[in-house]
Formats: C-alpha cells, structure tokens, sequence
C-alpha cells in the first residue's frame, strides 16, 4: 500500500497552476524536492513504520482494507469539503448532514419496500434519493450563503443542530433499523469486494480522481482556486462568484450523500450518534493534508493523505496498549501537530 | 413504513400532549393541593437517553390522566450549563414544588440542587448522586456495580473461570469507572481470564464496530467479548460477522436494549445468551414514586437502589417492552 498514494501526490503537486497560488514568489520551485509539500506523506510513511514495529499484524493486508474501507467515508467528505474550503467556505454540518440522510435514507426504503416489488430497485432508490437529498442540503446552504449574505461558518453551525436534532427526533433518540431483507441486499455495497479490495475504497479512488481532475483540469477547479485566493479579483475577472460557490456547497452535499450510501449497510441503522464529529475529522484531513484554511490553495491527494493518516493514527493505538487509553486523544492531537509542522508554509 | 407511522402518530400525540398541557395551566392554576412537579433530564443523545426520555413522557402521560392536580414539566438539557439554567427557570418560572433529576454532572449540578431545596423544593435526584448529598432528599439509581460485577460472574461460571477476554469501555466517567473496576474485581479471583485489552468506544455502535476490528487483527483467540453497552455490541457483533470469526463464544452487552432482549428471547443469535438489565425505566419508577408520595404530603426512602439483574431466556419477557424507542 506505501506505494500507491505516491504518483496521486505527484499529479496534486505538478498540476497546481502557479498562477494562481504562487503569485508573488520571485521562482516557482518546479521540479525541486520540496519537503514541506510532502509533509504529509512523510507523517504517513513514519506512522506505518511506527506502527510496524509496535505490532507485525499492522502491516497485514487485512488490517489496510480495515484501515482503508473506514476512511472512505471521512475521506469522500473530505474531498468534497476541500473545494469548500480552497474556495474560502467552511462546512461544519457535514457530520449532522450524514446522520439526517442515513435517517431519511432509511426509513424511505423501509417505507417503499412494500410498495416497490424488487428489494434491489429500492435500496438502487434509496442510494440516489441519499446523494439528492446530500446534494439538495448543500445547495440550501449555498443559497443561504451566496444570496442570503450569511457567514459560512454561521449557516453550517445553525444546520448542524438542526440536521441531528430532526434526525434525533425521527428516531424518537433511539436507533433506525433497515429492515431484515433491504439490510442483506443492501450490505455488498460495504462488504462487498473487487479484486480483494472493499467497494468503499474503489469508491473512495473514483471520487478522489474525480476530485483531482475537477479541481486542477476544469474551469471550475480554477475558480475555486481564484475565488479562495481573492474574491474581489476572481469578481472584477468576470467569475461568476456566487454560482461557483453554490456549486461548491452543493458538491459537498453530494459527497456526504455518497458517504452515506456507503455507510449505511455498515450497520444497517442511524441513531443520534451517527456521524458525530465527523465535520472535524474531514475539515482536519484537509488541512492536515496542505490545504490552506484560509482558501486559495489546496491538493485532493494531500486530503485524501490527511484522511488516511488519521485513521492509522487512531488504529495504531487500538493495536498497541503501550499508552493509556486516557491519552488517546492526546496522541492523536500530538501527530496531528506535528504533521502540520511538517507542512507548514514558509511566511 | 411501520415506522412512519409510528413517527407521525407520535407527533400527533406529541402536538396532543402540549395542548393538553396549556389547558392545564390555565384551568388548574387556582386549585388547591396541586402538585408541580418539574422533571429534568439529559437530551436524547443516544439509545438509553432516548429511553430516558420516553419512559418520563409515559410517566407524564399516564400520572397527570390519574391524578387531574398533578402537573408534571420535563425538561431535557444538552449539558450541565443548560441543565442548571433550566432547574434555576423551574424554579422561579414554573415555581415547582417537587423536582426529579437526572443530573448531567455530579459536581456542577449539586450547587444548582442545593439552591432550589432551600426554596423548599422537594428533590429527588436520579442516577448520578450529588456530591453533597444533604442537598437531595432522596436517591434513586440502577445499579452500577452490579452492571459490572453480574456479567463478570455470568463468565467466569460459564467458562469455568478459563477465557480470553476484550472488554470496550464506555466515556471515561464515575459511571464507567464503577462498572469496570466491579467487573475487574470479580476477575482478579479468577487467575486463568485474561483480560487482553479495554479500549473506549464511547458507547457508540460505529466506534465499537472499529475498535473489534482492531481487537479481532490483534488477537487470534478471543473467548469472550464484554461489550458493556447493547450499542457497542451491536458494533462488535458487525465487525465479528465481517472477520467471519469462528473463536468468539460469545458478546456481552449491558442494559436491556429491546433488540438485545428480543435476540435472547428468541434465541436468533448464538452470539448473545444473556444480558444484564439498567433500564430507563427507572426514571419513570422515580417520577412515578416522587409524585405519588408528594400527592400524599409523605416522603420517600432516602435512598432507593433499582437492582440489576441477568437477563437470560428463561425471564427475557419480562424485560421486553416493544414500545419503547430503547
């Protein structure tokens, strides 16, 4: 596995137009090793290493796809989030978000499942009402954002109560269950594999390529870039700001609504619990991935690195019990940092 | 489709149920002898808060229909800060006579008690004791330890006192501490089970689910896995499913969730043979308790503990209650 999230990162690095994040740099440093800009791969081969020596079951192929088909989720929503923040937006609902539409999700198919004779036709329903519903989300917030003139950071704050409380309230604060038959048909879509590795993996590389291609190879991709950078100049340049910032949103819902469908068969059921912190655990991915929190410069390979890097963090600990358990947290927070550190940008 | 039935029905109650408690104030506002009891509970943030609150809306329900001169306010708090402002608003708002609390925290909420006993409030705290106990006047809880101690037991006799064990633990609170040191004290006679590893997975099914994983690449004989939460062990029970692990004798939950004491009952998953019951219910027990004694002008036991007790087949039925969200 080392190997394969290597020429990702290259592509991410090279393909960044320099016009546009380095603007005021006397010399592009084009095609010398830049160790800041491989901060993150760097944390990521240590940790394996790390968690190598700690416990040779680590590094088993079983133990990777673990690691991996967990990820996917955070990952999927980190990529989304990071045209979000590379545009100068945030998120903060995105967890709530993923709760709600698990819920919804849910109880249409158990809803339909009478109704609708084959089960496949409904959970094939169920999936796309997910990434409508997750798409429908983000375009509300864009609305709310672009139109309404509301500060990103307020808007998601006020969904991400609202989201859960109305999931909480759905579930009465218990659990809902997809029903016995839907849940079997439903579960190869999580434990399902190809060529050995789980479907939410190949998912996660299709999302994460098309997330690659979109932002450095599109006109679209280059506004985010442009908007983050500077607002007011990507305005006087004729970018149509609003549109490409509602997009973003709505982007971003359709990822969470693509997590979802990942995640549901996972367990078959939401509860008030779902999701929770996973807005932190993306927009951290990101950021420990390269990605700019103030906008304007930004690499889905580093994401999908940071995404990756967080959950072996939190897997070696489960493998080891050198450390307390009480320090968990601590440990995580303290690579985390020190990632950053890694990748830090010179003033 | 049951369940959106269910879900609107409900809110139809829900809507019935606020009305109702408008015509209240305004009708029995000048009738002597009322009670006003204020109940204060945490919001439904998982499976057993849920439950909490659903058994004190039954226990709402079913008191202000028997006693028309009872009237009884829930309120369900976020955390400690918001729970305090709400006891404080109770008091001087509703102006309760009778209180019944389920206190976020210990610590921070034992000031806020003690404030409202000295305007005279009669005050039952629920589940987590005060840290100042002359601030209550009485003390209704499940039982903590047994929650721990009784599985343990449960193991070591059904494994002659030989098994490999992983234990999840819940968030690091009183609660949790009390359950897993009563649980490791029973292993401490039983020198031949090993407790591999405990790790929190903050009663939470999809961390739990993580965790067994981790557990199930780390350690290749598993005997044993005490879950300690029903939630949790419906996460371990997926992540077991997914290894295709055949070692696993079996998981064991805590508290009585209707899914788990459904499996049992029917016997549908080898997996689950017993459980260990710390209902809801009992905040419906206190509420119940507090209100009828405060009806009477009589005081309640200064402390009231609601045993734990093992669920198996054979008495499953008599913790099974369909309706309720937990």
């Amino acid at each position: 596995m080392p190997s394969a999230p290597t020429p990702a990162t290259e592509t991410g690095a090279t393909d960044t137009p320099p016009g546009v994040d380095r603007a005021g740099k006397p010399k592009a440093p084009s095609r010398r090793f830049d160790p800041h800009r491989y901060g993150p791969l760097i944390g990521l081969g240590l940790l394996l290493v790390v968690g190598t020596l700690l416990n040779p079951d680590f590094a088993t192929w079983d133990n990777w796809m673990n690691v991996l088909t967990r990820t996917a989720f955070i990952g999927i929503i980190a990529i989304g989030m990071g045209f979000v923040i590379i545009s100068g937006g945030i998120d903060l609902s995105v967890g709530s978000m993923a709760a709600l539409i698990a819920g919804v999700m849910i109880l249409l198919m158990n809803a339909l499942a009478g109704s609708l004779g084959s089960p496949v036709l409904v959970v094939v329903v169920g999936m796309l009402a997910a990434v409508a519903l997750g798409g429908a989300f983000g375009l509300a917030h864009g609305f709310l954002i672009t139109r309404g003139r509301i500060e990103p950071f307020i808007v998601t704050l006020g969904t991400l109560g609202i989201f859960r409380a109305v999931l909480t309230w759905l579930s009465d604060g218990g659990a809902i269950t997809l029903d016995g038959d839907l849940a079997d048909v439903y579960s190869p879509v999580y434990y399902g594999s190809l060529l050995g590795i789980q479907t939410p993996v190949w998912i996660f590389v299709l999302v994460a390529v098309a997330g690659a291609v979109l932002l450095n190879h599109t006109p679209f991709g280059r506004y985010v870039q442009a908007i983050g950078s500077n607002e007011l100049v990507a305005r006087y340049a004729a970018v149509d700001v609003d549109r490409v910032k509602l997009l973003t949103y709505a982007l971003l819902g359709a990822c969470v609504g693509i997590a979802t469908v990942l995640y549901v068969p996972r367990l078959g059921s939401a509860s008030p619990t779902t999701g929770l912190l996973w807005e932190l655990e993306a927009i951290a991915a990101v950021i420990v991935g390269g990605t700019s929190f103030k906008g304007g410069e930004g690499r889905v390979a580093g994401t999908v690195i940071g995404a990756i890097l967080l959950s072996v963090i939190s897997n070696i600990l489960n493998l080891t019990s050198i450390i307390s358990v009480y320090l968990n947290a601590a440990v995580q927070g303290c690579v985390i940092i020190a990632v950053a550190f890694l990748q830090r940008r010179r003033p | 489709m049951t369940k959106v039935a269910t879900v609107a029905r409900r809110s139809v109650l829900g809507a019935g149920a606020a009305l109702l408690a408008l015509a209240g104030t305004g009708g029995f506002a000048l009738a002597a002898e009322t009670v006003k009891l204020g109940v204060c509970i945490p919001a439904a943030t998982h499976g057993f808060t849920g439950g909490i609150v659903w058994w004190a809306n039954e226990a709402k329900k079913e008191l202000e229909k028997a006693h028309p001169n009872l009237k009884i306010t829930i309120k369900t708090a976020g955390g400690a800060p918001e729970q305090a402002n709400q006891l404080q608003d109770l008091v001087t708002v509703t102006k309760i006579d009778s209180l019944v609390i389920f206190p976020f925290e210990s610590a921070a909420l034992t000031q806020p008690v003690a404030q409202a006993k000295k305007k005279g409030v009669y005050v039952t705290v629920v589940d987590r004791g005060l840290t100042d106990t002359s601030a209550q006047d009485a003390y209704i809880a499940g039982d903590n330890t047994a929650f721990g101690r009784i599985p343990a037991e449960y193991i070591a006799k059904k494994y002659n006192g030989k098994a490999n064990i992983v234990a999840l633990r819940g968030i690091a609170t009183t609660i949790d501490n009390e359950r897993w040191n009563a649980f490791t004290e029973v292993m401490k006679k039983h020198p031949d089970i090993k407790i591999l590893d405990a790790k929190y997975a903050n009663w939470n099914r999809d961390d739990a689910f993580k965790v067994t994983q981790d557990y199930l690449t780390r350690f290749k004989e598993i005997d044993v896995v005490w879950a300690a939460d029903d939630d949790m062990a419906f996460g371990v029970l997926k992540a077991i499913e997914q290894a295709k692990r055949t070692d696993i004798k079996e998981v064991f939950g805590g508290a009585g969730s209707k899914t788990m004491v459904k499996t049992i009952l029917d016997g549908s998953n080898p997996l689950i043979q017993a459980d260990v019951s710390y209902s809801p219910k009992f905040i419906y027990d206190a509420i119940k308790m507090t209100a009828e004694a405060r009806l009477k002008g009589a005081a309640l036991p200064a402390t009231h503990i609601i045993p734990s007790s093992l669920i198996t087949k054979d008495n499953a039925k008599d913790f099974y209650f369909p309706d309720s969200p937990y």
